[in-house]
């Protein structure tokens, strides 16, 4: 009789393989754990993506630049702006054409604000997962302010659809600078709340310091980037590496630990909020005036291949576009930051304790519809 | 020497528990805090709220073509819209219409809005050049059946606001 994979792995009559997801709570969204378990230790954990599955990518061939912006809302909805701007500077790179000072400014403003806010809820749901529900609160308190932000100036809350290639969709409104630094004077004070509530939490601590380590070794050969990568020492800040946009004109500090461990891929985090708050404040007072759109007559990139990557809030989206000429694409590929990060999980749990799996995947900060987009 | 480690490894197991003892404290004193001053909750009663609550100027609620009070629209019928659409939520029926002076031009039947398939990037209205389209602030959008979801935006009785020509001919 013909052995089937299911009975090579279950040889040790001790293993039992157990599916997470992919209707678990702590996955937040469709994405199914095949997990081996031997007692309650993790023995191996094959990831199963494509349930959310939309082909974007093919998706996108058949629109032009501007109309497929708002497929790119729908890959990583957590940093929406920051998808925008990659298909946009990668459009604008194609055509050689470079945006005004302020386009540069807002969108830079925009995509920390989201990198905020894509923090607070990461914040909000890892504690949540760790079994501290008041987090959950706290954190969507402050991220409401941000989307508030969002609303009025871009009249959308998750999937704003602002930045287009050329410039914006429309200029701010009058109240964003006003709103901004509000915004910036209220978190500072609010931010320390997060790590009195959390960080020093000694069960927050027992169950997230030494769990999940991950090398600087692994963390390149796997492509985890993003907070989860330098949370391993990986310099992978493409804020750093390529400025764009209004970057070259700020200072911050790349944040990075050497531990690798949960916490400190926590920890990572919990800085970038500070340096993001100090990075918008250094532009929010000095945004020029300038044109919001570029006049151009089409937007159509030309015969070529074109690249252009981005820090997310969860690591570096790359868009790769192929162009016959066509107001269209005739290709375009996204180099997805989740996608990549996914699958260290399984080097980086084997041997922890099933709930610990939970502490893992939360500190990776995982997007399912990034994974399958 | 045993003993002194003995003693140290106490000593550390106590200050543990002490040490964690604080640190759920301090958390405590946060959400006290907040237990103590219910002026600092943000959350709104909805939908008791309803009448108060307002959205903001910009909010995409969902597309509508403006009338003025004479139940007049200013769609030129130019397809512009139903062009830029990336989900085809928008269909544009018109006919041609031979006006009293000889000229032909085209006439909206129908403004046809698939709200179902809307995903609220907002082209259609930068398309417009008539700004004849506007997003309300309407966003209670749940319905029970799913072919109310598809709108025909221009009121009945409505026609096209007349401005362009009368321009013209008066600078003539």
């Amino acid at each position: 009789m013909e052995e089937t994979i299911v009975d090579i792995n279950l040889k040790d009559k001790e293993e039992y393989v157990i599916n997470m997801g992919p209707q678990h709570p702590s996955t937040h969204g469709v994405l199914r754990f095949e997990t081996c378990l031997q007692g309650e230790k993790v023995k191996w954990i094959v990831p199963h993506c494509g349930y959310i599955h939309r082909g974007i990518e093919k998706m996108s061939e058949k629109l032009t630049y501007p109309q497929m912006i708002h497929l790119t809302d729908r890959m990583d909805y957590l940093s929406a702006h920051i998808n925008n701007e990659a298909v946009a500077l990668c459009v604008e790179k194609a055509m050689e054409v470079e945006v005004s000072d302020r386009v540069k400014y807002i969108r830079t403003i925009l995509a920390e604000l989201t990198r905020i806010a894509s923090h607070q809820l990461w914040w909000s749901a890892f504690g949540m997962d760790l079994g501290a529900l008041t987090t959950f609160f706290y954190g969507l308190r402050d991220r409401e302010k941000i989307l508030d932000i969002f609303e009025e100036t871009t009249g959308s809350r998750l999937t704003q659809s602002y930045i287009t290639p050329g410039g914006l969709m429309h200029d701010v409104h009058p109240n964003f600078q006003k709103k901004v630094k509000e915004f910036c004077k209220y978190f500072r004070t609010k931010l320390p709340e997060y790590d009195e509530l959390l960080t020093g939490n000694v069960i927050f601590r027992e169950r997230t310091i030494g769990i999940g380590y991950m090398s600087k070794e692994d963390a390149i050969d796997f492509g985890v980037t993003g907070p989860s990568g330098r949370g391993s020492g990986f310099h992978c800040d493409i804020r750093k590496i390529e400025p764009y946009s209004a970057y070259p004109k700020v200072n911050f500090n790349e944040i990075t630990f050497t531990e690798g461990d949960t916490y400190h891929r926590y920890l990572v985090r919990i800085k970038e909020m500070w340096e993001s708050l100090s990075i918008i404040e250094q532009l929010v007072d000095n945004i020029p005036q300038g044109p919001i759109m570029l006049e151009l007559k089409a937007i159509k990139a030309p015969k070529g291949d074109f690249y252009q990557r981005v820090e997310t809030a969860r690591g570096e989206l790359g868009v790769y576009i192929v162009s016959d000429g066509a107001p269209q694409p005739a290709r375009i590929h996204f180099r997805t930051p989740n996608f990549s990060n996914l699958f260290i999980i399984n080097k980086i749990s084997a041997g922890h304790k099933i709930a610990d799996l939970v502490a893992i995947s939360g500190s990776l900060d995982l997007v399912i519809p990034d994974i399958d987009r | 020497m045993a003993l002194l480690k003995t003693f140290k490894d106490i000593g550390n197991y106590f200050r543990e528990i002490a040490e964690g003892v604080a640190s759920l404290i301090r958390g405590m004193k946060v959400t006290g805090r907040y237990f103590v001053k219910p002026s600092e909750i943000v959350t709104q009663k909805y939908p008791e709220n309803r009448a108060e609550l307002k959205m903001f100027d910009n909010f995409k609620g969902e597309l509508v073509l403006l009338h003025n009070d004479k139940n007049q629209h200013r769609c030129d019928a130019c397809y512009s819209c139903e062009r830029k659409c990336p989900n085809g939520s928008i269909e544009v029926i018109s006919s041609r219409v031979t006006g009293p002076d000889g000229r032909t031009k085209r006439v909206l039947d129908k403004y046809v809005y698939h709200l179902d398939s809307c995903t609220f990037c907002g082209l259609c209205v930068e398309a417009c050049d008539q700004d004849a389209l506007a997003f309300s602030q309407e966003f209670e959008h749940a319905v029970f059946d799913k072919s109310t979801l598809i709108k025909v935006l221009n009121h009945p009785g409505s026609t096209a606001e007349p401005k362009e020509e009368e321009h013209k001919e008066t600078k003539e």
